[in-house]
């Protein structure tokens, strides 16, 4: 039994190279970014926290290519992204109400007073 | 194992006579042997967990400190939680049961990855070996909760030679909740359709989201430790500038959910068992199977309830303690349901039918207890006390045990081919329900009066709800024995067991008992909703089954 | 388990190819999914830590070696190519491409792990390593060791995933050459470009959170 579950059969070798240019030139640019400092042409924000973002859309990017094209998710099954989905969720869980508790210290005193 | 022929439907070869080698159990990858060797394992476990929860009950029969100095008495408690918690309740049901059952369910010949299962027994037993090793050597004294600073830079028993041990059976536990996961996705016989499973495997793969996504966090969280410890650098130690209460987040957000994999599957036995003994289709199919994934998801949500006096911020605590009450609810669906199955059902109390209903009560208080302890208010007066005690072995033995023993029983028929005395084992799930609410209901007294957990002296006005509680633990214990008793018992004089001795529906039971190497002679084909009991069929009762 | 010369068949208790693939396939993204978690433990004490001592982790981060970190960057990111480009001469049956682009893959790991090895070891040299001996030029010393912990650590664990990673691809290259996969039957080559490629993903965000920080302070 012949099982295919990419119906467009296997991606070009071209596609590879170009996300992998793809890649490299982000990787460029993030490298690049992180010298400029928003903070002093920005009104200014909490932290650097100008910095972190670009740095952090520029990761994010870079790893949804690899993600969809190097690891296939754009051919995947429906079930394949939810788990993904999922993971990422709980992941966001620990991440959301952890830093809740950080970000919200001191803004109430204790209980009783 | 008897080899004397009798007349019966089921083929003579099963999964366990056909071949009688160690070396053919040792390295089967097969999931019904697998589970046996489970079982084996649990139960060394559990005895060992028993044993130290005897001592313990033994030192608090009086005020003073007479059997054991608080030393000993601290490694006593710690190492009856990390054995009772992480090498018991865990693996229980889903690593036996779930494991033998899952596959029969679903109509499989196994589970998806058969070598990977057999790999998460051994896991399981390197882990426990460490573990057992460390208390050989001295035991650790930091609770089972590993609390730092206390456990990276104070304690001196062998915390990292049980970190490694909890570490590597947390990996059993991740590659046990990955199998059955792909199982039920993709190994369901035809016309086995998502709403068409049974209670049970939903239950299973709700706990198994929780295994696979919330057990790595404590294992990064065991390797930070045991670096901080072993090292002396860190990221928890005030010293560097770390946060103990960092840890504790990073602590509970599994060890909270750790909870709900211990009570989850122990109720997915109990939807089975009411059901069948009420022969009643269940009510609320829907809502029980989806309330279980709803447990699952919200489970991760409320860890901080165990932050409420630690340093954590007021508004997280506040979120927390609503979202703690918010989990309630889809336990409180599944209560509900399971009441309205019994109602105008034809109960029959047969032994696994006494633990289904033995589960509803105790679980009905270590629930509602738990709202009480979710309000910050309340938390904080009982915080450290027995009541918290009384509440998680309410939760956590009394439900999940009693969920655990009942689906023993109702599927012993099946996993061993024997019946057991019926007689007996009703009289042992008596004595196990009224040994446990004479052990923890007083503990809930005490803890209210203001006796602190975790001490092995108390104040002598204590001593007539702790001598009450011992006492019922005496009775617990025998509750326990029992079971071990006639289940050997019956592995040799047992009488044959039918295929379906209790007209259960549900595909295990149309298998063999016990079942054939690949599980059915031919894949099933599914064409009907789970637990269609038409009326006025045969009630267990009217079934000779038992000596 | 001993590499046979045949080719992988269907286990037993599968009914497919088409389910044994799909099974493969579930299994190692929910590994993944732990993956994540286990990670991600480490990526929250980074982000807790790194807010409390923002200025001190910027000041650390510039002692990182910029240079040898983009060059691994881009090595990874290439062993990603090299890797996704054997699951593809697997796929299309090409024995000999295979077995070339694991080879390939390999040898960038080892660069990697090559260059890895020298950032660690001019640490030691500059007592940058926590404990003891840590002695660090910036305002805050206790929280710059706390950067350099969680460095030691992030890229501690993904150098193990490496090296677990490397001893599988060697552990690959007799079956691969021996034509054990086939375009049918190859989900074992999938499963680990998946592992690797997720691998890469990690350095993707520790690249920018561990060396990035604090350039735009000026070094």
């Amino acid at each position: 039994m012949r099982t295919d579950t990419n119906p467009h059969g296997v991606d070009p070798v071209r596609m590879y190279v170009s996300i992998f240019g793809g890649l490299m030139a982000l990787t460029a640019l993030t490298v690049g970014v992180s010298f400029i400092d928003f903070a002093h042409h920005l009104p200014s924000g909490w932290l650097n926290v100008y910095n972190d973002a670009a740095a952090m859309a520029i990761a994010l990017s870079k790893a949804l290519l690899v993600v969809t094209f190097f690891m296939h998710v754009r051919h995947a099954t429906r079930l394949t992204k939810i788990v993904i989905a999922g993971s990422m969720t709980f992941f966001l869980f620990l991440f959301a109400f952890t830093l809740a508790d950080y970000f919200s210290r001191g803004w109430l005193g204790p209980p009783g007073k | 194992m008897s080899e004397t022929v009798t007349a019966s439907e089921a083929p003579r070869e099963n999964y366990l006579n056909r071949d009688h080698s160690v070396a053919s159990w040792l390295l089967t990858r097969d999931h019904k042997r697998i589970a046996i060797l489970y079982l084996i394992g649990i139960s060394i476990f559990f005895a060992l967990g028993g044993l130290m929860a005897v001592l313990i009950r033994a030192e608090l029969a009086t005020p003073q400190g007479d059997l054991f100095p608080a030393d000993v008495y601290n490694r006593l408690f710690t190492m009856h939680g990390i054995l009772m918690i992480f090498f018991f309740l865990i693996p229980s049901i889903p690593a036996v049961l779930g494991n033998f059952l899952i596959p029969l369910m679903v109509g499989a010949k196994d589970l998806a990855f058969p070598r990977i299962n057999l790999l998460s027994w051994y896991l399981y037993m390197v882990g426990a070996s460490f573990t057992f090793v460390s208390m050989l050597w001295g035991g650790i004294d930091t609770g089972w909760t590993f609390y730092t600073p206390l456990s990276t830079t104070f304690a001196t028993g062998q915390v990292l030679l049980t970190a490694v041990g909890i570490f590597i059976a947390g990996f059993s536990s991740i590659l046990t909740g990955l199998n059955f996961i792909v199982t039920i996705h993709r190994m369901r016989a035809p016309g086995l359709t998502w709403f068409r499973l049974p209670l049970f495997v939903w239950a299973h793969y709700a706990t198994s989201i929780i295994q696979v996504l919330g057990t790595p966090v404590i294992a990064i969280t065991i390797l930070l430790v045991g670096a901080e410890r072993l090292f002396h650098i860190g990221v928890f130690d005030p010293k560097y500038g770390g946060d103990p209460v960092l840890f504790q987040h990073l602590f509970w957000f599994y060890s909270h959910p750790a909870v709900y994999i211990m009570i989850l599957p122990a109720m997915g036995v109990i939807s089975e068992l009411v059901t069948c003994f009420s022969r009643k289709k269940i009510f609320g199919y829907h809502f029980i199977a989806l309330s279980s994934l709803a447990i699952a998801v919200l489970g991760f949500l409320v860890w901080g309830h165990h932050l409420f006096i630690s340093g954590q911020s007021v508004v997280a605590g506040t979120i927390f303690s609503f979202l703690s009450m918010f989990v309630a609810v889809p336990s409180a669906v599944k209560v509900f349901n399971w009441t309205a199955t019994l109602y105008k059902g034809s109960v029959s109390l047969e032994t696994p039918m006494l633990y289904a209903l033995g589960f509803i009560g105790v679980f009905l208080i270590g629930g509602l207890t738990g709202v009480m302890l979710a309000t910050l208010g309340i938390d904080i007066h009982v915080h450290d006390t027995y009541f918290i005690v009384a509440h998680f072995h309410y939760v956590m033995v009394g439900s999940a045990i009693m969920g655990y023993l009942g689906g023993m029983h109702f599927w012993w028929p099946k996993i061993t081919g024997r019946l057991y005395p019926a007689f007996i084992s009703k009289v042992a799930a008596v004595v196990v329900f009224i040994g446990f609410n004479v052990t923890f209901l007083p503990q809930f007294i005490l803890g209210y009066l203001g006796m602190p957990r975790r001490y092995h002296t108390y104040a002598p006005e204590f001593q007539t709800w702790n001598v009450m509680s011992s006492a019922g633990a005496t009775v617990l214990g025998i509750g326990y024995l029992l079971p071990v008793l006639y289940l050997l018992w019956s592995l040799k004089y047992g009488e044959k067991a039918p295929a379906n001795p209790w007209h259960a529906t549900g595909l295990e039971w149309q298998t063999a008992s016990p079942p054939p190497l690949e599980n059915f002679e031919v894949t099933p084909v599914v064409t009907e909703d789970p637990y269609s009991y038409p009326d006025g069929t045969l009630r267990p009762k009217e079934v000779p089954v038992g000596v | 388990m001993a590499s046979e010369p045949k080719a992988a068949p269907l286990a037993h208790h599968f009914d497919s190819y088409l389910q044994q693939k799909e099974s493969a396939s579930l299994g190692m993204w929910l590994f993944l999914g732990q993956e994540i978690m286990f990670f991600g433990g480490l990526f929250l004490a980074y982000t807790v830590y790194r807010w409390r001592y923002a200025s001190a982790f910027a000041a650390a981060s510039n002692d990182l070696d910029l240079r040898l970190g983009l060059l691994n960057t881009v090595v990874l990111i290439g062993s990603s190519l090299t890797i996704a480009l054997a699951v593809r001469s697997a796929h299309l049956g090409k024995r000999k491409d295979l077995v070339g682009f694991l080879l390939a893959t390999l040898a960038l790991g080892g660069v990697f792990l090559g260059v890895k090895s020298i950032e660690y070891a001019q640490k030691f040299a500059h007592h940058l390593v926590p404990g003891p001996h840590f002695r660090f030029e910036g305002a805050d010393p206790t929280q710059a060791q706390m950067f350099f912990t969680l460095y030691f650590f992030m890229t501690g664990l993904h150098a193990l995933h490496m090296i677990v990673g490397m001893a599988i691809l060697v552990w690959m290259l007799r079956p691969a050459a021996q034509g054990r996969w086939t375009p049918d039957n190859h989900n074992f080559v999938e499963g680990f470009g998946l592992y690797w490629h997720f691998v890469d993903i990690i350095w993707i965000f520790l690249f920018p959170l561990l060396y990035l920080i604090g350039r735009h302070h000026g070094a």
